[in-house]
């Protein structure tokens, strides 16, 4: 199952490699990485292929919540099926 | 594929632009219920929606954390409840009392189809069960009613029309205590649907197969951002601007109802294209009107603006939807709008442009308190003004009207939640007593007549 990982908040280091890294423990892969500044707002956008995740959706989603608050950014996981959706005919 | 920009603005959308799934509303078919008495009913009525909706709840929460889009309501409809009790009518309130058991336990927010069908004639058992509407919703939480007066078809019953402004008033005056809350959960419609899944007027259809889900999107917020990058554009490119957004939040309403429908073993009923407000700044109908250039709603203009945004959103929904349906429109309810909210308490807006704005947008007088000493022909007239208007021009009209009990022009009724807060508004004074009291069948219109 395609989903979407996005972080979005202030700059500061380290948040490719702890979100990173929290991807590889849960055996999560990462398809493709972007990344943007918008004014002081740093976005990163993650394609993960979700289907060898150790655990299900909603307990990698919350943990990756918890773990953007701990970062001090938003860490969102997303089916990719939304996006697709709303921005493709 | 879709790209970052994409992802960015489908976030944007959500988190600051009050995109939501407004309504995923399961429809059930109680018509396997009917037992030989209204104990046996009820008890049937009861095992069956906690059975059938058991995972309503859960379900929406999943998808809302999978998807990431707020679901905002759960809900159930049922089929008529005139039609379950017809052998047993004046015990129809049993029914009613085990369908507000089951919407408690299931944690769902409200439970429509406390409903009557009557827009041809009122048949003996009907009459009765009307007159059981006010003390039913006095007395529970979370059940609607509705009841359809008039049809394109078959004309308006104007004895059910004055039947219903009686009870209205009664519904107000028997809520009291909250500021005629009961008249919040009952609607009068013409034309009515049968896969609405908005309340306080959604019921089952006999037409409707066993169980549906049927969804309502949401997102003035959303049109309303879009708008004010192009405050200079003529009118043609803020259409083609409503249409383009109105799709992209149909697409998400149309993926949560098929998935909804797959887990919950359900059909996929509709997707019902609305722009359905909140009392939330950021989520007003009214807001979008005033960006397109109107200094406040309700001013000369407004019936013109909502009428374009009305087209464009089923424009743009119908082309993101393979099966469309509810009401699908702009709603304007006074009470439940930011705008509307304070367009009526600055005395902006009245009756009559509400009424003007009805021919054009999805639904009818909604939400709109009046004076509680308005007398009950009165309220019959404001009825049977609008199922006009719904039954000349093919559409649906509703009126959901409160008169506030106790409370006059200038007052307030505060609700709480996503019913809000209304001022109360002025009626006309004029007495229509003599046309009510006439009874019998406006006919309909001739061009109702294509076969």
């Amino acid at each position: 199952m395609r989903a979407v990982v996005t972080v979005t908040g202030s700059d500061k280091r380290g948040i490719i490699a702890k979100v990173s890294a929290f991807l590889f423990e849960h055996n999560i892969n990462i398809e493709d990485v972007s990344q943007t500044i918008l004014g002081d707002q740093f976005a990163m956008i993650m394609m993960v292929d979700m289907s060898e995740s150790k655990e299900a959706f909603s307990a990698v989603a919350a943990k990756l919540s918890a773990l953007g608050e701990q970062i001090g950014v938003t860490v969102r996981l997303q089916h990719a099926d939304i996006f697709d959706a709303m921005h493709n005919i | 594929m879709f790209s970052k920009f994409d992802v960015i603005e489908t976030i944007d959308m959500i988190e600051k632009e009050h995109l939501d799934i407004r309504t995923v509303t399961m429809g059930i078919s109680l018509l396997p219920c009917i037992r030989a008495t209204a104990q046996e009913t009820a008890q049937a009525v009861y095992d069956r929606v906690m059975q059938k909706a058991e995972r309503l709840v859960p379900t929406a929460t999943e998808l809302s954390a999978e998807y990431g889009i707020p679901i905002v309501n759960k809900r159930v409809s049922v089929t008529p409840v005139s039609l379950i009790t017809a052998a047993f009518p004046e015990e129809s309130g049993v029914v009613g009392a085990a369908l507000d058991r089951a919407a408690r336990e299931l944690g769902i927010d409200f439970l429509g189809g406390y409903s009557a069908l009557v827009h041809k004639g009122t048949a003996d058992y009907e009459q009765v069960f009307l007159a059981t509407i006010p003390e039913v919703l006095a007395t529970t939480e979370r059940l609607c009613s509705s009841v359809n007066v008039g049809s394109s078809k078959s004309g308006i019953n104007m004895d059910a029309v004055r039947t219903m402004g009686e009870i209205v008033l009664k519904t107000a005056q028997l809520t009291r205590d909250r500021d005629g809350l009961g008249c919040a959960k009952l609607v009068v419609f013409c034309n009515a649907v049968e896969d609405n899944p908005f309340m306080a007027g959604a019921f089952h259809g006999v037409g409707e197969s066993d169980t549906v889900i049927n969804v309502g999107v949401s997102g003035p917020g959303v049109v309303e951002h879009a708008l004010k990058f192009i405050p200079d554009d003529d009118l043609t490119d803020a259409a083609e601007l409503i249409k383009r957004t109105a799709f992209k939040i149909t697409r998400a309403g149309q993926l949560i109802a098929r998935e909804a429908a797959k887990r919950l073993g359900a059909r996929f009923g509709i997707v019902d294209l609305s722009l359905a407000p909140t009392p939330a700044r950021g989520d007003s109908v009214a807001h979008i009107l005033e960006t397109l250039g109107l200094e406040v709603v309700g001013c000369h203009g407004t019936t013109a603006a909502l009428a374009m945004l009305n087209d464009a959103v089923k424009k743009g929904g119908v082309m993101a939807s393979s099966r469309v349906g509810g009401l699908s429109g702009a709603f304007i309810p006074v009470s439940e709008d930011i705008g509307m909210i304070e367009s009526a308490t600055a005395g902006k807006i009245s009756l009559d442009k509400l009424e003007a704005m009805t021919c054009v947008c999805s639904v009818g007088l909604d939400m709109i308190a009046i004076p509680g000493d308005t007398p009950a022909s009165t309220i019959s007239a404001i009825i049977a003004d609008e199922a006009a208007i719904g039954m000349v021009n093919n559409k649906t009209t509703a009126v959901r009207v409160i008169p506030a009990p106790g409370k006059k022009v200038g007052d307030e009724v505060s609700f709480g939640g996503l019913l809000g807060r209304a001022p109360v508004m002025p009626v006309h004074t004029g007495d229509a007593g003599a046309f009510i009291r006439r009874g019998g069948l406006i006919p309909a219109p001739i061009h109702s007549f294509k076969n």
